[in-house]
């Protein structure tokens, strides 16, 4: 064994006993183990690619010009047809991607903030504080989502940055509800003890030592979060209340309504498809993480 | 704790969540919102014209008054008049809400049960292929977007097959029935997904448990325990999940209602809020909060009736 330090009689020995596994480990040993995680993550690694590419203008740059006729079906020169403008489908659909990846990340963080950190503080605390913030998020729960959703857009004006408050606004109150619940379940925890006896003040126990071991729960609601903000998107663009000037996944669909009828089904299909796959990702990597991360789960 | 005064004191604490509710309203609707009379008048309304309608709309009175009269509309369903269509909003409500459930309450029931029945099927199967191909598929179809199973399932079955009517509605009772039947069909194959999937989790935490063990080793069918112990155990979830619900089918189905013509409230708010209209959209927003309410409340109460150790929380 190695001897580290001699103090007097005693010898401080370093254990050789490996070090055990962190939670994240085996989280990411696990996910690593699960094929429908890992195409997956490659789904959306290929799509967040897309958004930052086509933001840069080296993809689908000029998805406004225009490449065909007007409705001209698949064909070889144009893999996913053209719109009423004779614009290339592929393209917008592309171009679209930057809409719904910006849409599900900053509403997604937008609602973490508020969710956790509501959470935290209600969790913590208790007691007067705790009544308010459950009385707050109970008042917004009770509205129900989509109603609340049409409310804030309809006030806010059309545009992405509304769209990005109303979702994010609308969507922490399922994270602030379970970071409450488990921030009570840590709190009297012995480590958190540990940290108020040597000093620790509450916003240091609170921050630095509950907030990483419920963390675990954000990051499985950021990935809920995320898809289901790309699906409401996808309902406030086609209420006419979202994304204007350029295209997004919701006006395609939301052109779609008018083209239907005369048989032309490709923008829709296109859309649909594209949203399909990254929800589909969000959704199967969702519950692998939480089969990852939850201990309550593990063996089942 | 007595069931009556367990029910009058849940009651009392819906007075501060109702009083939050209307606040939220009226900082939304009469704080925030761009000034209405711009909207309803256009860009070259003169001063007096525009001091008139906000005068008429009550717009020019004290915050408070404004605030109260959000209160007292909750309670007395009084939400004034339409501002496109003129008429009392809550003569619009009672005539929409009969077509709103007849697409809303078949489904919802067709569904419920649909998915009860699978979900105790595949749970019967836990682990074995069958199970993991349903869940696969709940997730599939929880994935494609809601407006796409709308419009291809109004083009490929009413449109190219012909099966059903493509939009419109009739009053009556069986008048109503081709009208409805695609809106129904297209709510059913949307709420599947994550209805089997959640009843497939909550009855899979039960399984576990060890009074399934006890049962499993005193000789119980496999049968026997998920209908008479496991499902009874998994109630709680169930039931919040189910009556949750409900107000949601009083609201209608925004979308399913406006693609296929059928003059429900969904259609209505779908109206109005491409119409800017915005006392309609308030007092759909408050009714639907107050139906929420109201829900959460019955849901509480009937937790107590299934579990008798909630009351003694």
């Amino acid at each position: 064994m190695e001897q580290v330090q001699t103090m007097g009689q005693a010898t401080i020995v370093k254990s050789e006993k490996p070090k055990s596994k962190s939670l994240w480990q085996h989280a990411f040993e696990s996910l690593m183990r699960d094929r429908y995680a890992k195409i997956s993550i490659v789904i959306i690694a290929v799509y967040v690619a897309i958004a930052l590419l086509t933001t840069l203008g080296f993809l689908a740059a000029d998805w406004s010009r225009e490449v065909g006729s007007s409705y001209a079906p698949p064909s070889l020169e144009n893999w996913l047809g053209t719109d009423i403008f004779g614009r290339s489908v592929m393209a917008k659909m592309l171009k679209g991607t930057e809409v719904a990846i910006s849409v599900g990340f900053i509403t997604a963080m937008i609602s973490v903030v508020i969710g956790v950190f509501l959470g935290a503080v209600s969790g913590y605390f208790g007691g007067k504080v705790d009544e308010m913030i459950v009385w707050f998020y109970t008042t917004v729960s009770s509205i129900p989502y989509i109603m609340l959703l049409v409310a804030i857009t309809f006030i806010l004006g059309k545009g992405l940055v509304s769209v990005y408050l109303a979702l994010g606004l609308t969507s922490w109150v399922s994270l602030c509800r379970v970071i409450r619940a488990e921030v009570m379940r840590h709190k009297d925890r012995e480590y958190v003890q540990a940290a108020g006896a040597i000093g620790g003040g509450d916003g240091r126990k609170l921050f630095k030592h509950i907030i990483p071991n419920v963390l675990h729960v954000v990051i499985i609601n950021f990935s809920l979060q995320f898809q289901t903000a790309i699906k409401s998107e996808v309902i406030l663009s086609y209420l006419g209340l979202g994304v204007q000037g350029r295209p997004s996944w919701g006006t395609m669909i939301d052109d779609a309504k008018l083209e239907l009828a005369r048989g032309v089904w490709w923008q829709l299909a296109a859309a649909s498809f594209a949203m399909f796959l990254i929800v589909l990702a969000f959704n199967i990597l969702g519950d692998s993480l939480r089969d990852a991360l939850d201990p309550k789960l593990k063996g089942k | 704790m007595n069931i009556y005064v367990y029910i009058m004191r849940r009651l009392l604490y819906v007075i501060p969540v109702l009083l939050g509710v209307c606040l939220l309203i009226f900082v939304l609707f009469n704080l925030v919102s761009p000034d209405p009379t711009i909207m309803l008048l256009g860009k070259h309304a003169n001063a007096k014209q525009m001091a008139e309608l906000r005068h008429e709309l009550g717009l020019d009175r004290s915050y408070f008054t404004q605030y109260l009269d959000i209160v007292k509309s909750a309670f007395t369903f009084d939400f004034g008049r339409s501002w496109s269509t003129k008429q009392e909003i809550i003569e619009m409500i009672k005539n929409g809400s009969g077509p709103s459930l007849t697409v809303t309450f078949p489904a919802f029931i067709i569904s419920t049960i649909l998915s009860l029945v699978i979900s105790l099927f595949v749970a019967f199967y836990r682990g074995k292929w069958l199970d993991k191909s349903t869940v696969l598929v709940c997730v599939a179809m929880m994935s494609v977007p809601s407006l796409a199973y709308i419009l291809f399932g109004q083009k490929i079955l009413a449109y190219d097959f012909g099966l059903f009517e493509i939009s419109g509605y009739d009053h009556g009772f069986p008048n109503f029935i081709p009208y409805v039947a695609l809106p129904c069909l297209i709510w059913v194959a949307l709420s599947i997904g994550p209805d089997v999937r959640f009843y497939r989790t909550v009855i899979l935490d039960e399984v576990y448990m060890d009074y399934v063990r006890t049962a499993r080793s005193k000789g119980l069918s496999e049968k026997v325990i998920l209908f008479k112990h496991v499902l009874k155990n998994a109630m709680i979830p169930i039931i919040t999940w189910v009556v949750i619900q409900i107000p949601f089918l009083i609201l209608g189905a925004l979308l399913l209602e406006s693609f296929f013509g059928i003059p429900g409230l969904g259609g209505i708010t779908l109206n109005a809020i491409n119409s800017a209209d915005f006392p309609v959209v308030r007092a759909m927003t408050i009714l639907s909060a107050v139906a929420y309410i109201i829900f959460s409340v019955i849901t509480d109460v009937l937790y107590t009736l299934v579990d008798p150790r909630v009351r003694l929380r």
